[in-house]
């Protein structure tokens, strides 16, 4: 590959971790990749994606406070969208544990599928947390467009 | 979001109205649950075809009201699934514990 793949637009929201705002930020940011033309099917991944990402940051990161999300995203000169969901809260312990199919930490009505739907509807999840200190999850999708 | 319920002799049915994710499953919840410990029918369906967007909150919505069912020796059977949200609910094995219908049968 000759160099860096340029992007095309990037993106900033900062919103607050209340479950309000699951729907303004998924929302958001399918309407900020509607930029590189994708399916209706493509949008849907991406807005399930960031439902679950943004979830995670109230119910794991932020479960007594309300403190902040910061998610970012960007589209490329490939047809690639990246977003990144963040936050200052609490952190993962074990990475491996977290990302496994129907574990969950609570007690109340989480299927424990957060990452599992993300890593199947998106192309690319990495996440990067440290325990204490807050978790960044950057997950990217090829789209292939109408 | 909305759910509307509906009684029948031995059955609950309610339809799921809107996006359905971790703050309005919490909106809804309650009333389904309330329904259900006042009937104690022998099955609750819950009807998807309204739902225009779903997250896993919808499966952790099934898994919790199968609980709930299972308690008062009742079951539970979803209809109206979108195949993104078919795709969720296979992805948890959801139909090892309720059954899937194409079409709502009360």
């Amino acid at each position: 590959m000759n160099g860096k793949i340029k992007p095309l637009n990037t993106m900033k929201l900062v919103i607050e971790s209340r479950s309000v705002n699951e729907s303004f930020a998924r929302n958001t940011v399918a309407a900020f990749a509607g930029q590189l033309d994708p399916t209706v099917g493509e949008i849907s991944d991406i807005k399930t994606a960031v439902s679950e990402a943004v979830t995670n940051c109230i119910v794991h990161a932020y479960p007594d406070k309300v403190g902040l999300i910061y998610i970012t995203a960007k589209t490329d000169e490939s047809g690639t969208f990246t977003v990144c969901v963040k936050d200052c809260g609490t952190g993962i312990k074990d990475i491996k544990l977290a990302m496994t199919p129907l574990y969950t930490t609570q007690q109340g009505e989480r299927a424990g599928l957060g990452f599992a739907v993300m890593e199947s509807f998106m192309d690319r999840v990495k996440v990067h947390s440290v325990y204490g200190n807050g978790t960044k999850i950057t997950m990217s999708k090829y789209i292939s467009g109408k | 979001m909305s759910a509307t319920i509906r009684y029948f002799e031995n059955s609950i049915l309610v339809n799921i109205d809107g996006e359905l994710d971790h703050h309005s499953a919490s909106l809804i919840r309650a009333g389904i649950d309330e329904a259900v410990i006042r009937c104690r029918p022998q099955k609750l369906t819950l009807d998807f075809s309204g739902v225009g967007f779903m997250d896993s909150s919808g499966v952790g919505l099934v898994m919790g009201r199968y609980k709930l069912m299972k308690a008062v020796s009742g079951e539970v059977e979803i209809t109206g699934l979108s195949p993104l949200a078919l795709k969720m609910m296979r992805l948890a094995g959801i139909e090892r514990i309720v059954s899937i219908k194409e079409n709502v049968s009360v």
